[in-house]
């Protein structure tokens, strides 16, 4: 079971989980991870961008990596493009296993390369106006644990 | 009418441009930028940034030259989801 998409608008972490689990009976564990706009630190909107001809295939050859790493019954990865308010989902990652070890891993594995290895322009407007968001030195340390 | 090719420009290089897609007459890449405000080719030439023609990324040092219909797009660094 492999669920990847990109949502221009509002999705519902909850039930697209319940769905995900549904159709993985098999595994004996999924682990998810959500993202969020962050509340608290002046942010009022978030803008996610994205190039259509690369971004959602960048994310099925990270599925496809992710895949054949570990044993997998199902991965779901959904992440929202498009204006984002406080509060609102912006990427849900989930990996059902037979094993909960694996579909940790396999989950980590996808968030530390959505976070520095994918397709994605993001920005932010604060009371000062919209400010592209730069690449972090950290996203980049994260992403040296898989080599 | 002539036919043209797209620039498209992604994250901060749309506001360097105002314009998030730029329609240029076919030819190499560097008299296509040359043609451009000089602002603009500075921003699109960073070294950081990584080029795709027709959704396929190109070697930093590739030779260019658009023809009618093709599609480049210029793929500053990524922030991350």
């Amino acid at each position: 079971m492999r669920d990847v998409r990109i949502e221009p608008s509002a999705f519902d972490p909850a039930a697209e989980l319940a769905r995900f689990a549904a159709s993985v009976p098999s595994a004996g564990g999924i682990v998810s991870f959500l993202g969020q706009v962050r509340c608290d630190d002046g942010v009022e909107a978030l803008e996610i961008r994205h190039y259509p001809p690369l971004t959602l295939p960048g994310f099925h050859a990270l599925a496809d990596s992710t895949a054949a790493r570990w044993p997998l019954d199902g991965l779901l990865l959904i992440h929202r493009v498009g204006m984002m308010q406080p509060g609102e989902p912006i990427v849900l990652v989930a990996a059902a296993a037979r094993h909960r070890r694996d579909a940790f891993a396999a989950t980590d594995h996808v968030m530390d390369h959505l976070k520095s290895a994918s397709w994605l322009w993001k920005r932010e407007r604060t009371a000062s106006g919209w400010r592209w968001i730069e690449p972090r030195e950290d996203d980049h340390e994260d992403l040296m644990r898989w080599d | 009418m002539v036919a043209q090719a797209r620039l498209i420009l992604l994250g901060r290089l749309e506001d360097v441009a105002g314009t998030a897609e730029l329609a240029v007459a076919p030819g190499l890449l560097d008299a296509i930028l040359a043609e451009l405000p000089a602002d603009w080719a500075l921003a699109l030439r960073d070294p950081r940034v990584r080029l795709a023609l027709n959704g396929n990324l190109l070697a930093p040092d590739a030779t260019i030259t658009l023809i009618a219909g093709d599609e480049l797009a210029f793929l500053p660094p990524v922030s991350g989801g």
